[in-house]
């Protein structure tokens, strides 16, 4: 006789139906895995895997020096390889107490406004991809090429650039800095309205992503999604405004408040913070002052015993280094608080009832950097 | 609220509790079973409101595990640094705060991945980063790995 | 004989009585169709060819680049080379795929694209075959294409392609209607559906301007719904590689591929040499009332070159959309189409039955 063999019976409206996005997947932005269980076309949950990219950077900081680990930084969110730079350097600074030149001040708030834009820039370029224009990435490559140059003829690299060392800079400025600045400026504030022809007033454009993508203020902070993503929320968050450092207490800017969480008003955060670092490098870029580029350090840097955090407003959100120092030349545990490690936690919670195509918008308008989520 | 008021204000709340030295942070070290209660209390008092936690780290101080909150109140704008300690290697736990602050939760993933935390009543307690049956925590002092970590 | 190359209807009828007076009546048949045959396969490789490489000079310009300029002059020979390249890559098996659909897939694609050439006049004269249901066979025909990509989907046994093709499908049922109602609008006004007699027809103006508004509305409305028909961006949620990888045809590499590709851009050829000959005159040169000697010059430019040069005007726009359109999202295509398209090109024929019967138009 056969063997009956019982199926187990599945409804089939309660079966879900997963889909592997990434670790290969066009619109991560990297190695990041997301698996999304869908019905239809809807996202029902998503849950991240990370980790495809982790090189246990917090492991290897306890093994450096102050001085080198300002590399290891550059490697988290390469698109803002400056500010990360900056956070350790004010770290070390200021657990040293050492009082660092003005000239210092001024280029490094300048060079961190000028990573910002290339890093929105580089953002806009990918979201844009994201929805379906490719056109976008060309246009949005053309202008970053121009602020590459410009750290390239100063400090010699392009992506990571390792430019800022405890207690000032590797090197002073190219002669040139001031003027390729101000000619860039110029340039950009007409180019920037190729941007708002293409994409932002572009009517399918504004029809995928206005109301898709909800975060209220309460879940920004709870989440703790920072950055423009956080203040699209309308979550205060800007530590340039709330705990400045760098010249930021002294040049007049806006910290730009949305109020309507979704994905467009995430997306009109990052074009208007464009214009208002541009307003910053103005008002910055001719008045440097004369001085050293660094302050006089010892050979070996030894951070006193103690416990010291250091925020600073990286370009997707606040970026947090957390020390503890047993009085060593090495840290005894350094903990990196990456915005897009936060971010993503909220994008699970973003993305419930939405369709795969709106996912691929909130990612982007979320605009994580996968290093950077990994360390 | 500033420093002085807010240290009164916390060691009201949780007598037993016990103060650092730290010139940036107001820092306390809590004990693990009131630690849930707390965070609650810290987040829902209206003249507290922490609502916002921008860091939690795990740290192995070899003798105790040790999870660091920083916490931030974005309408009073004072911070906090509250500690809880654990002193078993093995089985140490402590209260999951991800019901209070959402980013919690994958910010203890990490630190029970990388440290070996374990935090009680977490929705969902995995490795974050490493595959599932790696052995170890790597973030440990004692962590050892011949292959991939180099002693100089 | 004498033929020039205004009208081949003497050229092909010299073929035919050359033919027919050496061979047999059946062989003479069978010759002819080899030729004719081999013809349109020659004329598909090359317009293939040809329109990857303007595909990707146009996206090149829109994107402020140079675009494919290595191999070749102005990187012409590009496409040549890629196809060598594609035809020599390995066949990736699938396991678990359901392998006589997956292979069968690719073909069905190019096969309801092949078939829809035949009706399309290029000249006075010149064309494979005039059906005098020419319009319904040409959108009967290139509608089978959709099978293919749903079979491609179904068997590759990929997540991706699976909701891909389910995309297509909804996609392409839906806008097959307005494809069909913009044409009917014209048919109307031409009074016939045999391609030969909608050219002849626009002998003393092209439709789309004797047609007054409705037929203007009529082509907007087929270019939009033919862009999503042929699955070009911004109507390209099939593929949709920023969300599905490459949606249907995830899972083929090499010639099958190709044949994927070759197929979308020989769909837009097809649905530009529609709305070229439909709409704007097919081979027919551009004549304006009362200038004699203008439309003479006009005259003297062979109807062959009239066609091509419309029908790319046409693809030239399609470009146009593609690279500078975010994508639609899938509720949205279907809002576009049932609750704008559909409407309007159903009153839209309303009004053209109108014109016609009141015989206001030109």
């Amino acid at each position: 006789m056969k063997e009956v063999i019982n199926l187990p019976v599945k409804n089939i409206e309660e079966e879900e139906y997963h889909i592997n996005m990434g670790p290969q997947h066009p619109s991560t932005h990297g190695v990041l895995r997301l698996v999304v269980s869908l019905q239809g076309e809807i996202v029902k949950s998503l849950k991240p895997h990370c980790g495809y990219i982790h090189r246990g950077i917090e492991k290897m900081c306890e093994k450096d020096t102050y001085p080198q680990i300002i590399h290891l930084t550059d490697r988290m969110d390469y698109l803002s390889a400056h500010i990360n730079n900056h956070a350790v350097c004010l770290l070390v600074e200021n657990a040293l107490e050492v009082e660092v030149p003005e000239r210092v001040k001024y280029i490094r708030t300048i060079i961190d406004e000028l990573n910002r834009i290339a890093s929105h820039q580089l953002w806009w370029c990918s979201f844009g991809m994201d929805m379906g224009g490719l056109t976008c990435y060309f246009y949005g490559l053309r202008d970053r090429e121009k602020i590459l140059d410009i750290f390239e003829e100063s400090f010699g690299s392009r992506l990571l650039h390792s430019y800022y060392t405890p207690g000032g800079l590797m090197m002073d400025i190219h002669p040139d800095f001031q003027k390729n600045v101000k000619a860039f400026i110029k340039y950009f504030r007409k180019k920037i309205k190729d941007y708002d022809d293409l994409l932002t007033g572009n009517m399918i454009m504004q029809l995928r992503t206005k109301g898709v993508g909800f975060l209220s203020k309460e879940d920004a902070i709870s989440y703790g999604v920072t950055g423009p993503s956080g203040r699209a929320s309308g979550f205060s968050c800007d530590v340039r405004k709330h705990h400045p450092y760098g010249v930021y207490d002294k040049v007049d800017f806006k910290e730009i408040l949305g109020t309507k969480g979704d994905t467009f008003e995430r997306y009109m955060m990052r074009m208007n913070e464009m214009h208002e670092s541009m307003r910053i490098i103005e008002q910055l870029i001719d008045n440097i002052p004369a001085g050293d580029y660094t302050a006089k350090m010892k050979a070996v840097l030894k951070l006193p015993a103690g416990e010291y955090y250091q925020r600073v407003e990286a370009s997707r959100g606040e970026l947090g280094v957390y020390c503890i120092s047993d009085g060593n030349k090495t840290p005894y545990r350094m903990k990196f608080r990456s915005p897009n490690f936060s971010n993503l936690s909220a994008l699970d919670h973003i993305s419930r009832g939405v369709k795969i195509a709106d996912l691929v918008a909130i990612g982007g308008s979320l605009d994580y950097v996968i290093p950077d989520i990994d360390r | 609220m500033d420093k002085a008021t807010l240290k009164e204000r916390i060691l009201g709340l949780v007598p037993d509790a016990e103060f650092q030295e730290n010139k940036q942070f107001l820092t306390f070290i809590i004990p693990p079973a009131k630690m849930h209660d707390l965070s609650l209390r810290l987040k829902s008092e209206v003249d507290l409101q922490f609502d916002y936690l921008f860091c939690l780290s795990g740290v192995d101080m070899v003798k105790f595990l040790e999870v660091v909150y920083h916490l931030e109140s974005t309408t009073h704008k004072h911070q906090l640094v509250l500690k809880v300690r654990t002193e078993d290697r093995v089985n140490g736990a402590v209260d999951t705060v991800c019901d209070i602050w959402r980013t919690a939760e994958l910010h203890e993933r990490e630190a029970y991945d990388l440290m070996g935390i374990r935090f009680n009543n977490h929705p969902d307690l995995r490795r974050f980063f490493l595959e599932e049956g790696w052995v170890g925590h790597p973030l440990r002092k004692d962590y050892v790995d011949e292959v991939n970590i180099v002693e100089l | 004989m004498n033929f020039s190359i205004y009208d081949f209807t003497s050229f092909n009828q010299w073929i035919d009585k050359f033919l027919n007076d050496n061979l047999p009546a059946f062989w003479a048949i069978a010759v002819e169709m080899v030729i004719i045959g081999v013809a349109i396969l020659l004329f598909y490789a090359l317009v293939g060819l040809f329109l990857v490489y303007a595909e990707r000079k146009v996206c090149a310009f829109m994107q402020n680049r140079v675009g494919p300029n290595r191999v070749g002059p102005y990187g012409f020979f590009q496409t040549i080379a890629d196809f060598i390249k594609l035809m020599l890559k390995e066949l990736i098996y699938i396991r678990n795929a359901d392998q006589l659909l997956f292979n069968l897939a690719p073909f069905i694609v190019i096969i309801a694209s092949f078939m829809a050439i035949a009706a399309i006049p290029f000249a006075k004269g010149l064309h494979a075959i005039d059906f005098d249901i020419g319009v319904l066979y040409v959108i009967a025909v290139s509608s089978l294409g959709v099978v293919g990509i749903l079979l491609a989907g179904w068997s590759s046994n990929n997540k991706y392609s699976l909701i891909g093709a389910m995309r297509s499908g909804a996609q392409i049922v839906s806008y097959e209607l307005s494809v069909g109602l913009s044409l009917v609008t014209i048919i109307i006004l031409a009074g016939t559906m045999q391609f030969s007699a909608i050219v002849e027809g626009q002998a003393n103006g092209w439709f789309i301007f004797k047609g007054h508004i409705p037929a203007f509305i009529a082509f907007i409305v087929f270019l939009i719904s033919s862009t999503a028909e042929t699955n070009r961006g911004p109507f390209d949620l099939a593929e949709a590689e920023s969300e599905l990888t490459a949606g249907f045809h995830t899972e083929y590499s090499g010639i099958k591929f190709a044949f994927f590709f070759l197929a979308e851009y020989m769909n837009m050829f097809i649905v530009a040499s529609i709305a070229a000959t439909v709409f704007l005159g097919g081979w027919m040169p551009f004549h304006v009332g009362g200038w004699a000697g203008f439309n003479h010059i006009m005259d003297f430019i062979p109807p062959f070159v009239w066609y091509i040069g419309k029908t790319f005007f046409v693809i030239w726009i399609m470009m146009w959309f593609k690279w500078t359109f975010p994508r639609l999202r899938i509720d949205q295509l279907l809002t576009l189409e049932w609750k704008y398209l559909l409407p309007i090109n159903l009153v839209n024929i309303l009004i053209m039955a109108f014109i016609v019967l009141m015989g206001w138009h030109f």
